[in-house]
């Protein structure tokens, strides 16, 4: 070991909290990021555990609707949004550029700050008794309305908002400016080229939720009717911004999942990804078409028939470069020397369950079905497939790939594949049957529902809990290897990528010596063997 | 007809349930080949590929376009035709209703209320005809609400502020569920109701037995003349005002220039909002009974109002 | 004056450093374009479910005011061209002089604008607060006004926030230290300037010129 790495830089508490140091503002986000995903989580157990049974037997209606949309509400814009990016994409990104930080150090840490402030505030606004509108807070319901506290919920998410435009400046800036000599834009990693494409979304979709946010805001306070039918606003405008932004923001919940994936499959299956161009540019494809679907979400509310057939059409057109980049998943294994090691075995799940969910995509595209199937359990099995079993899928493969980089040590190979294996179990177990109560025609946010939906109900739970040991599996192996972990090597998978070619964990600046590429990415042919058994 | 052969089918309850369902068949086909394919791939270059296997893997990095370009294309194409399939049965579902038989259904936290022509009210029910298309007016006192029965695949969203008229038919006896599909606050589960189809004879025979006092446009006239409608719009009245008699169903001049044609989104806005569209000729002295009158009492007057449609002025 | 300290230790050469301000404005702006944009797009659809109130909304704006204010942003923004191009040439007093001036533009702006909106809530023109219209566009102005306080409002933080980075910029101007950051950085600075400018513009034509026209 030679001299101190970025862990070791000082060891005062509040070097933590003023650090600009990437790796360690990755640090601070990666522990804010589990704390929500446990406090969604713990929301998501109580939904299970209600909708056992027929009945309201463990919560009344109010509290029901108040735990989907907190747990919609943090899940999405306090985990998954942030979730990638902001830690593994924080960490690697100006590592994998061979950079020392990026572009704008001290913007990283207040993004973070401007993070915990809006999460802060969204709490606040659940112990104060917590809002009910469902994460899509349709106007006039929560403008005119509802008694919960929409407004200060608002503001948090407002907030945090901002936390998420600056950290796709930062990424932008970064992958244009800094990257190491001889590192051309086609011999980048394909995560880059994710993470840069989620940036692109992050940067302009993210102030339209602002503006919308701010208009729900004033409504709601000072009684003006923007969105009100009564003195000739239109309730459905809400919808269309709403949309406008958050349809492009499924993408970001997705592209860096599947820059992870390239990574992993890259790596295990040691070949370079087949077509690498096509994928690349598959990323921002997605990032481009996904601005011009926001109305699938709307094809009931009473939007234009005309409408409803070109977003529809744009659906399936959206869905074209995710086809791309599941075909050349499937084409990289052909001829690889593939191993199985637990990342693996979450790039492969990762492969099935988005898969799966982008097809059931395509069922809520197409119009005739989606008439029936919105707003029933068919649209909630599609995005959990997608959102959980894709990217939350993804996050822990990468989040166990670059263990050893981040960290210095080796998680347990053997703990690390049950946990895999027992999440994939239980994540179908779970959402599966979701699938069926949709096409069975349950509606979704019902706390009490018919009898005949129960036995579905009732498996559906039983996964959950079986998710919820599966995903806390991994919180001890790895606080574990923290501690009695072997020492990782510079480079235990024999990957290629710049950031393997430094020492785990890295120096406070990143590289010791500036690197220079001179070559393609995932240049398999000749990368050192892995290193671990 | 051929579906008739198709394992485990039944008959759709609506016009287009048929249709849908073999749609979301058609999808789960598509889908299930789609995903099959990958995974045996998958499986297969798995299990001949891993590590430990010695097999040839000379050349794995040449690479031809050709790959990209089929299956980019084969995707679109499906895709294309998924889209065309989905496009023609959703313009069945929501044509334009025919004008027959209309009711109306007015959604509010957390209840159904139906009225029927001839003046019936019920709540969290709705009775009606089979193998006769019904043109369902729905409006919303408060929030969005959706109206969705799962066994005719029939879902529509009913926006406050504004009508929304959607075909149903049933075809085949029967009780059927009625959800509130848009999420609209507490008891957003327990907005339940049941739509009953009936066969003609009972259907006449549940009307008969509801023995409404009078109908919907008697209950409308007898608003229009408590409101004071009537002190403008009728007879000698000193305000100059125009005749609602032959109004439904025709074109109006506006003020502005343009014309609209009176439907029941033209009446309602005339009530609500009168200085929106004003008449050409006219001075725009009526009131808005914004907040005055409700949903239900509004879609009497529209009522009166159109029975008024064949009345000579 | 060492090089060192007029780069960050991330950056490798002052001309990274100084694209990388570039790029990250121009990256920041493109987000506030979409933030009004969002905005300015309601306004639209407004505006074209009711042409009449809008017209007649506009109608009871200030011209005088908004023109005139008009006038006071783009001198400033002249201004702060100006003080940059004395800083490039090293005229470290008169960048001083020319950031106060604009400073003093911004401020009178931001005072107007307060002027303004006590005419407006004079004449019971505040939604949500004492908003008293009635008659034929009642509703339809209400919509307008609505959106002219939010519009205002966000674009008057922006001139806000616009200010104080001026200040910051004009107590720095005479310092001996790290000048071409210091360049490097009112570059970017101007630019913002110049942005939140033109956003006034384009609100000056939604807010003050409907129903005017002809
Ligand atoms: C990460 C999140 C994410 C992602 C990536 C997607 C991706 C897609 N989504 Fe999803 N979606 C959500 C999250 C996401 N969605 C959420 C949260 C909601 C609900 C919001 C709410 O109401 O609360 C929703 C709702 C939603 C609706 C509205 C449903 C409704 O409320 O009525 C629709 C309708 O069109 C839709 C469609 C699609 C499509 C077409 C894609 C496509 O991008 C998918 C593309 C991928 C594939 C298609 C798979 C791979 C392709 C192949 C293997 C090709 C081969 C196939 C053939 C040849 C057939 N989604
Ligand atoms: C974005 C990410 C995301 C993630 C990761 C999840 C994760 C999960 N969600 Fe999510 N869900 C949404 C996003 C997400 N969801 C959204 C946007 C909605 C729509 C909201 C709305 O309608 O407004 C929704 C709605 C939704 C519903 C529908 C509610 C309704 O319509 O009435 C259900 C029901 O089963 C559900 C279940 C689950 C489950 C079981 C998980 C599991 O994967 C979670 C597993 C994780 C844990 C369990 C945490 C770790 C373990 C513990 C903390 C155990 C300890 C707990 C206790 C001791 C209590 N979710
Ligand atoms: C003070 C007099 C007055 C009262 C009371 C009044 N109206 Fe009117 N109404 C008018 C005038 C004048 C017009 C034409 C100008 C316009 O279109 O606004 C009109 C227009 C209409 C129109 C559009 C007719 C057309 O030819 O375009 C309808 C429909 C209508 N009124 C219905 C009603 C109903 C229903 C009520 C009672 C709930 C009512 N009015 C009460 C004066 C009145
Ligand atoms: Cu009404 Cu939900
Ligand atoms: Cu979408």
């Amino acid at each position: 070991m030679t001299g101190k790495n970025y862990l070791t830089d000082d060891y005062r508490l509040g070097s933590w909290f003023t650090t600009t140091d990437h790796k360690r503002i990755a640090i601070l986000y990666f522990a804010t990021l589990i704390f929500f995903f446990f406090i969604g989580g713990v929301a998501a157990t109580l939904i299970r555990i209600e909708l056992a049974t027929p009945g309201p037997d463990v919560v009344s209606a109010d509290t029901y609707n108040r735990l989907f949309t907190m747990h919609g509400i943090i899940m999405v814009w306090f985990f998954l949004i942030p979730s990638i990016p902001n830690t593994l994409g924080n960490f690697i990104v100006p590592l994998m550029i061979g950079a020392r930080d990026l572009a704008f150090p001290r913007l990283n840490l207040a993004s973070w700050y401007l993070f915990v402030l809006g999460g802060s505030v969204t709490l606040f606004a659940i112990f104060m008794g917590g809002i009910d509108t469902g994460w899509t807070l349709y106007t006039p319901f929560s403008t005119l309305y509802s008694n919960s506290y929409v407004s200060v919920a608002v503001t948090g998410i407002f907030i945090a908002g901002f936390s998420s435009i600056l950290t796709g400046l930062n990424f932008i800036v970064t992958i244009h400016k800094l990257r190491a000599p001889g590192l051309t834009w086609y011999r980048l990693p394909l995560f880059i080229w994710s993470l840069y494409a989620t940036s692109v979304i992050l940067v302009l979709a993210t102030p339209v939720l602002a503006i919308t946010l701010v208009l729900l805001t004033a409504e709601r306070l000072f009684g003006v009717g923007i969105f009100d039918p009564r003195i000739g606003g239109d309730p459905l405008l809400f919808q269309h911004l709403f949309w406008f932004y958050s349809h492009p923001a499924v993408y970001i919940m997705i592209l860096p999942g599947m820059g992870v994936v390239n990574e992993l499959i890259a790596c295990y299956a040691r070949k370079k990804i087949f077509g690498y161009k096509f994928v690349a540019w598959a990323s921002l494809a997605i990032a481009a078409a996904g601005f011009l679907v926001w109305g699938h979400h709307m094809f009931v509310s009473g939007q234009s028939l005309t409408a409803s057939l070109v977003f529809s059409f744009m659906s399936f057109i959206v869905a074209v470069p995710s086809a791309i980049k599941v075909f050349n998943w499937t084409a990289t294994l052909h001829k690889g020397k593939i191993r199985f090691d637990a990342p693996m075995l979450y790039a492969l799940a990762f492969i099935g369950l988005f898969t799966i969910g982008g097809l059931t995509g395509l069922f809520l595209a197409c119009l005739a079905f989606d008439v029936y199937a919105t707003d029933t359990y068919f649209v909630v099995a599609h995005f959990h497939y997608i959102m959980v079993g894709g990217m939350v899928t993804a996050y822990f493969g990468g989040l166990h790939y670059w263990w050893p980089k981040i960290t210095g040590r080796m998680y347990p190979e053997y703990w690390a594949r049950a946990a895999a294996i027992l999440i994939f179990f239980g994540f179908n177990l779970t959402f599966f049957p979701q699938f069926v109560l949709g096409a069975e025609g349950m509606p979704r946010r019902y706390h009490v529902y018919a009898p005949e939906f129960q036995i579905w109900n009732v498996l559906s739970s039983g996964g959950a809990s079986v998710l919820a040991i599966a995903y806390l599996l991994p919180m001890f192996y790895l606080a574990y290897s923290l501690f009695f972990g072997a020492r990782a090597p510079a480079n235990p998978w024999g990957a290629t990528g710049l950031e393997w070619q430094t020492s785990s964990p890295p120096p406070r600046l990143n590289f010791d010596r500036q690197p220079v590429v001179d070559g393609d990415p995932y240049d398999y042919a000749h990368a050192p063997e892995p290193q671990h058994v | 007809m051929w579906r008739q052969w198709i394992p485990f089918w039944h008959e759709g309850v609506s016009p287009y349930g048929g249709d849908v369902d073999l749609l979301f068949r058609g999808l789960l086909v598509a889908s299930t080949l789609v995903l099959g394919l990958l995974l045996f791939l998958i499986l297969l270059f798995c299990i001949r590929y891993r590590a430990g296997n010695d097999v040839d893997r000379e050349n794995h990095e040449a690479k031809s376009w050709h790959w990209e370009i089929g299956w980019t294309a084969a995707s679109l194409v499906a895709f294309l035709g998924l889209f065309a399939w989905g496009a023609a049965i959703f313009l069945k579902i929501y044509q334009t209703p025919a004008d027959d038989l209309s009711v109306f259904v007015v959604a509010q936290q957390w209840m159904w209320k139906v009225q029927h022509p001839g003046g019936q009210a019920e709540i969290n029910a709705l009775h009606m005809p089979i193998n006769r298309p019904v043109n369902l007016v729905m409006a919303s006192q408060d929030v969005i609400h959706s109206f969705f029965i799962p066994a005719l695949r029939l879902k529509h969203d009913v926006v406050p502020g504004r009508y929304q008229s959607i075909e149903i038919e049933a075809m085949r006896p029967g009780h059927y569920h009625l959800f509130c599909a848009e999420y609209c606050g507490t008891d957003h589960a327990r907005m339940l109701g049941e739509v009953v189809a009936m066969r003609p004879a009972d259907y006449a025979a549940w009307l008969a037995q509801q023995a409404p006092s009078s109908s919907l446009a008697q209950q409308g006239s007898a608003l229009f003349r408590q409101l004071g409608c009537s002190g403008c719009h009728e007879g000698s009245s000193s305000i100059h005002a125009p005749r609602l008699e032959g109004l439904y169903g025709k074109p109006v001049p506006l003020s502005d220039g343009s014309t609209v044609i009176a439907d029941d989104k033209y009446l309602r806005d005339s009530i609500l909002l009168p200085r929106s569209q004003v008449a050409a000729g006219y001075q725009p002295v009526m009131p808005s009974f914004e907040g005055r009158i409700d949903e239900a009492q509004l879609l009497q007057l529209v009522a009166y109002i159109k029975s008024l449609a064949t009345v000579k002025p | 004056m060492s090089d060192s300290q007029d780069i960050a230790e991330h950056l490798a050469t002052s001309a990274q450093r100084d694209e990388v301000l570039e790029l990250g404005m121009w990256t920041f702006l493109s987000t506030e374009v979409l933030l009004f944009g969002g905005l300015i797009l309601s306004y639209f659809v407004y505006r074209h479910a009711d042409p009449q109130a809008f017209l007649a909304a506009g109608r009871e704006t200030r011209i005088v005011i908004g023109t005139v204010n008009t006038a006071l942003l783009l001198t400033s923004s002249f201004c702060v061209a100006a003080a940059l191009q004395a800083a490039e040439q090293g005229a470290r007093r008169a960048t001083r002089t020319l950031l106060g001036i604009a400073i003093l533009l911004g401020l009178g702006f931001l005072g107007l604008k307060g002027v303004e909106y006590l005419g407006e809530y004079r004449e019971h023109l505040v939604p949500g607060v004492n908003f008293a219209r009635t008659g034929q566009d009642a509703h339809g102005i209400e919509l307008f006004f609505i959106f002219y306080f939010i519009a205002t409002l966000l674009h008057g933080v922006h001139v806000v926030a616009g200010i104080g980075v001026l200040a910051v910029f004009a107590a720095m101007a005479t310092a001996t230290t790290a000048r071409s950051r210091y360049i490097a950085g009112l570059r970017t600075a101007a630019l913002y300037w110049h942005f939140v400018d033109l956003v006034w513009i384009f609100l000056f034509a939604l807010i003050y010129l409907p129903g005017r026209s002809s």
